[in-house]
């Protein structure tokens, strides 16, 4: 009998959730469904943006404000990495991709297949910074160093000034945008080690690194906290640390754009949306997220 | 009369329609599933796919080793089952045949939402309590371990474990037990020598269900087991990171572009997936059908 009573309050906790997430459906329908009758045009009322887990928290901050500056307008964003974003403005699912990496000419054949004439915008720029644990004594890495570490023939901290102790080496997914731009800037024409640790996300890689005293991984810079060091990076013109100053100056080497991509010459809302991210106002916003103005 | 009659065969044919719809899904899945998978092998040959032993699905020269990961699920798989067998046979033992009626009601809810807790959950806490704590026991360059992964599942799978063992133990008929301490054994000596041996068909299937469970589990081994694709040695490989077939499905599929080789490599993996929890099944199936005890 005891545990009848249990799965009675559980049933009615869950039934309760389940109403509250009806409740807040219907009121979102409700406000979107009045002006639509007088607005025919489905793409003045609310765009989609999906793409880059990079650039996310970006995308996310703009369309909030974007949101209370235009209460009756509507921004959807969500992540799941560049490809999915291509992938989904190439389907005519989004109205923008985000991406944290250019469009492959792949992508590009597969878009014209479709019918869509991508347009990139530069809408931001990011520093990827490489970070170890804050007990790690190793602070410089050069470009060369970096590259060992992660193709597999440097394999002890001591090798590159540090304890003697086993590297941990933290990637992400392949699905990810900062996997690819790291092995294009860093690895260059190499693999990455087979035995590097595949991380699914960004905070997987900080959580394991502040963690793990033996760990080395590479973040967006806007992921950077106390719980992680940043290492100084040499490409061959002296150690640079990523600060905003270096980032935005270009000094910093690890730094790529951030891009959104629509299909042609963006019009309605979606021009409206990105006016806003390049306007002054919108571009202060990108600072306060972590990132780089373009302008 | 007829108009009755019409009625009660119209609601049977319903019921019919909806519980065929299962087996039509089931089929459907299939179908899509090893139809893509198949279309691997125009490119790759068989061969390479099931004994390669390299998976650089990126690479310039992109390979296709399924190995890695089978052996990665096999592994973890393994240590999660060596770490609830035992654990799930003795909570079992205890819930139907030691525990108070009152003490076992009071745990039986805990095991079914030990069953509810998102995977996400447990990787989380696996991530933040678990690995650290398996870095510093075994002096590791990372936590992030089959082993690690191996602890999680087995906690998963011990709601599956627990709950068709603890039926299977209950539903053997008093009069053996009875029988059993009329002789003058033990309560004990009766558990071990009459009660889980009479047991023992839906014993196993249950364990085979765990296996079932475990194998599949995605989320929570994507977030422990550092995912190297990198065959795991035997026995020292259980202190390596690996990588299970389930996370290098949903690590690849987000980037993949669709119609390419690695496209279909993720779905013929997908297919041994399949494949593999569906003959555990069946033969989860076939023991508890061939075993069932048959004494009344």
């Amino acid at each position: 009998m005891a545990h009848l009573k249990t799965y009675a309050v559980l049933t009615v906790l869950l039934m309760g959730l389940v109403f509250l997430g009806i409740g807040c459906t219907d009121n979102e329908a409700g406000e979107e469904g009045a002006p639509s009758e007088e607005v025919p045009a489905a793409e003045a009322q609310g765009i989609s943006i999906k793409g880059s887990d990079t650039v996310l928290p970006l995308a996310q901050y703009e369309a909030e404000q974007f949101m209370i500056e235009y209460p009756d307008k509507s921004v959807t964003v969500t992540g799941g990495g560049s490809g999915v974003g291509i992938a989904a403005m190439i389907d005519g699912e989004v109205d923008i991709a985000t991406a944290s990496r250019e469009m492959k000419d792949s992508e590009f054949e597969n878009a014209e297949a479709n019918g869509i004439t991508p347009l990139e915008h530069v809408v931001a720029f990011d520093g990827i910074s490489v970070v170890v644990n804050p007990e790690n004594p190793v602070s410089e890495l050069t470009f060369d160093q970096m590259r060992g570490i992660y193709n597999g023939s440097i394999s002890n901290w001591n090798e590159v000034g540090g304890e003697d102790k086993e590297i941990a080496v933290m990637s992400r997914d392949s699905s990810s945008g900062t996997y690819e731009y790291f092995k294009e800037a860093v690895l260059l024409e190499d693999e990455y080690r087979p035995d590097a640790l595949t991380q699914p996300t960004t905070g997987a890689i900080v959580s394991e690194v502040s963690m793990n005293p033996n760990a080395i991984g590479y973040i967006g810079v806007a992921y950077l906290d106390d719980s992680v060091k940043a290492v100084s990076v040499d490409a061959g013109e002296g150690f640079t640390y990523p600060s905003p100053e270096n980032i935005i100056s270009g000094d910093y080497p690890l730094s790529r754009p951030l891009y959104f991509y629509t299909d042609g010459e963006p019009g309605g809302l979606t021009k409206e949306f990105v006016d806003y991210v390049m306007s002054e106002e919108g571009q202060n916003l990108i600072l306060e997220v972590g990132y780089f103005p373009v302008q | 009369m007829f108009s009755r009659n019409y009625r009660e065969k119209t609601i049977e044919s319903v019921l019919f329609a909806v519980s065929a719809l299962t087996v039509v899904i089931l089929f459907l899945i299939c179908l899509f599933l090893f139809r893509d998978g198949l279309t691997l092998f125009e490119d790759v040959p068989f061969l390479s796919f099931v004994t390669g032993k390299f998976w650089y699905p990126t690479s310039v020269n992109a390979q296709f080793g399924l190995l890695p990961l089978f052996l990665g699920s096999l592994i973890v798989t393994a240590g999660a089952i060596l770490f609830s067998v035992p654990l799930g046979i003795a909570s079992a033992v205890f819930i139907s045949e030691l525990a108070s009626p009152k003490v076992a009601d009071f745990l039986k809810p805990f095991v079914e939402i030990l069953a509810g807790v998102p995977s996400v959950v447990y990787g989380f806490f696996g991530l933040v309590v678990l690995v650290p704590f398996i870095r510093e026991t075994f002096n590791l360059p990372t936590g992030q371990t089959a082993l690690t992964g191996s602890i999680m599942l087995g906690v998963m799978a011990l709601p599956t474990i627990i709950s068709i063992s603890e039926d299977a133990i209950s539903s053997v008929p008093g009069s053996l037990k009875q029988g059993s301490l009329a002789l003058g054994a033990t309560r004990w000596q009766t558990i071990y020598k009459v009660t889980v041996p009479a047991a023992l068909s839906g014993i196993s299937a249950a364990v085979m269900l765990g296996m079932g469970r475990a194998i599949g589990e995605t989320m929570t081994v994507m977030m422990v087991t550092g995912n190297t694709a990198i065959i795991p040695s035997f026995p020292g490989g259980i202190l390596d990171p690996v990588r299970t077939m389930t996370a290098t499905i949903a690590l690849e599929m987000g980037e993949v572009p669709q119609g390419s080789d690695h496209f279909h490599a993720l779905f013929a993996v997908g297919s041994v997936l399949f494949i593999v929890t569906f003959l555990i099944n069946l033969l989860a199936d076939a023991i508890k059908k061939k075993y069932r005890f048959k004494v009344d």
